[in-house]
């Protein structure tokens, strides 16, 4: 019995459009593609549409759309046929400073893998990762698609408060904090973006369905980014290629 | 001019309906916890339905007022006072330079809310001037409102049409026992018969662990089925009740987060999300399952209902023009 795709109400003001119960590429691939044609559909009511690993929250209004309503709408949306052929994968880069006091546990994470520190930075940097979803702070990304050999656990008591702008390993995930927090991942680096910036009018530089690469700079371009960002002149790097397959 | 803050109170904040079309990129909603308070209390001053009012905790705070304006206080009653003289509430009243406005604990209720006729004059961040304090933006400096704040007005609205029609019966927030409405979902299928069973029928009680994120309640436990408490993290909707494995439920309110695994047994609906946050410690909680479209149908009642206020407030009539209420009302103006 094949129960996905499956429409479930949240209360009266969301529903959730729920397509698998497990983490992969193609349902990802999936849920940018629903996500796309829905938002083409401009639905006058729908106020927020928030894509997760494996599904999709629909908020809205009923006062504009009733709930029968937006149930057919978004079950039409369903039969739309996938446009695969028109994405291409949109990749942002992160500087990223593996050195010193950027990185604390980097010589940890090297020690536990049986690699030099070298071999970390390149293998860690080496890859577009996935973002599967953001969530926990703003533009805190779940990225998929780390080398099995960086897979490092937690620490065993979390940091009371990492710097902004950390970059880190937690077990088989690898990410970065845009924003000072509590945490219990490895830091192997740094990056002097700004990855949450509410001045701008995108604050977050990436969504879901968008990848990462982290590019190693020394800690003298780390200082001159951090000029730049303080400058509100720094760009992100931002590239598109043709998705593999 | 505008307001100036002598004692911050608890937690006082400014708020909005909350900052939304940023939750994609992890952004909390924030805005008030109680949407109907916060309707009222902008409906009395004329004010547009989603202008930014203060907020406010456990203990409200004291403000001075610089220039004139006209306030309406409305949610849990913290005994307002003007001048140490005691003001109704519910209603629109006249501030004037130099009046001190002072709030104390909540008498009952959780929740407090001013509107200006003025409006607060503090900056919109992504589209909202809710306070987000965890990502500190927004409001005032994006943090709670301390001693010595100020907070400039944007528009010198010192007088407003049908003055004394500005006012409506105060909502009490006393009853031990509160019924709230729920529609099941979007996890009640991680639950045996059993546990939804105990989670309809049985009470719970609001414990002090309670803010802007989230509600805990303690009461009967509730148990999973085979498939347990956790789930593939997903969106959470304003009013899921999650339900980890220790069986309590948690009310996701304004400032929760994005996303979560936790399993939601049901959501609160939109219209009883307010009584539920005006609950103090200890109240009783019974959840009731009612339909979507049953949910719906209240959602737009409500709606009209404010409706009926603007109604009433613009074409007064002999019920709310009480000559000897009129006459203590109006005394502001000549103080």
């Amino acid at each position: 019995m094949n129960r996905y795709p499956q429409i479930m109400p949240a209360g009266d003001c969301a529903v959730v459009v729920e397509f698998a119960n497990e983490i992969s590429e193609t349902i990802n691939h999936t849920i940018r593609n629903y996500v796309s044609n829905l938002k083409e559909q401009k639905i006058h009511g729908i106020n927020e549409i928030i894509p997760t690993f494996r599904s999709v929250l629909v908020q809205y209004d009923p006062r504009f759309i009733s709930y029968g309503t937006l149930l057919c709408t978004l079950k039409s949306v369903l039969d739309m046929p996938q446009k695969t052929s028109d994405f291409s994968r949109r990749v942002v880069e992160i500087p990223v400073c593996y050195e010193g006091e950027y990185a604390p546990d980097i010589a940890y994470v090297a020690e536990h893998a049986g690699l030099t520190v070298d071999e970390v930075i390149n293998i860690h940097s080496s890859k577009e990762y996935l973002i599967y979803m953001l969530g926990f702070q703003p533009g805190f990304p779940y990225l998929g698609g780390l080398d099995e050999r960086l897979f490092t656990p937690r620490l065993a008591v979390p940091r009371i408060k990492l710097r902004a702008g950390s970059v880190g390993i937690g077990g088989e995930q690898t990410g970065l904090y845009p924003l000072e927090s509590p945490g219990g991942w490895q830091l192997i680096g740094t990056t002097p973006v700004k990855a949450y910036n509410p001045k701008k009018e995108n604050p977050i530089p990436y969504e879901a369905g968008d990848y990462i690469r982290f590019v190693p700079i020394t800690g003298e371009e780390f200082t001159e980014i951090e000029e730049l960002e303080k400058a509100e002149q720094y760009e992100f790097r931002i590239y598109h290629t043709a998705t593999e397959k | 001019m505008g307001i100036l803050f002598l004692k911050g109170g608890l937690f006082t904040t400014v708020q909005d309906i909350g900052r939304t079309g940023y939750q994609k990129s992890g952004f909390h909603v924030s805005g008030v916890m109680d949407k109907h308070s916060f309707m009222l209390a902008n409906l009395l001053v004329d004010n547009p339905e989603n202008e930014a009012v203060l907020e406010f905790t456990m203990i409200g705070p004291t403000l001075k007022f610089t220039s004139d304006t006209i306030i309406a206080i409305t949610g849990g009653d913290f005994s307002p006072k003007i001048n140490g003289k005691e003001v109704p509430m519910y209603t629109a009243i006249y501030a004037h330079k130099n009046d001190i406005l002072e709030f104390q604990y909540a008498r009952e209720g959780s929740w407090g809310y001013v509107a200006f006729s003025s409006r607060l004059d503090v900056p919109m961040a992504m589209g909202s001037r809710s306070t987000d304090t965890k990502c500190r933006i927004g409001g005032y400096h994006g943090r709670k409102l301390e001693k010595g704040d100020q907070i400039w007005f944007r528009a010198k609205r010192r007088y407003l049409p049908s003055f004394l029609s500005r006012t409506i019966p105060q909502e009490h927030f006393e009853d031990p026992l509160v019924k709230i409405r729920v529609v099941m979902g979007p996890q009640d299928d991680y639950f045996t018969a059993e546990g939804i069973r105990t989670f309809l029928e049985e009470e719970y009680t609001v414990t002090s662990d309670c803010d802007r994120m989230g509600y805990r309640l303690d009461g009967p436990y509730i148990a999973h089925n085979d498939r347990g408490a956790d789930i593939i993290s997903d969106g959470i909707a304003p009013g899921s009740i999650q339900v980890p494995s220790n069986g309590r439920p948690i009310v996701m309110l304004s400032d929760r987060q994005t996303t979560g695994g936790y399993t939601k047994i049901a959501t609160i609906i939109s219209v009883d999300i307010p009584k539920l946050v005006q609950c103090k410690e200890q109240t009783r909680i019974r959840f009731e399952k009612i339909s979507v479209e049953e949910a719906q149908k209240l959602y737009l009642k409500e709606l009209e209902s404010y409706d009926v206020i603007r109604q009433k407030i613009h074409h007064p009539c002999r019920e709310v023009l009480d000559p000897r209420q009129s006459a203590k009302r109006i005394a502001g103006l000549f103080e």
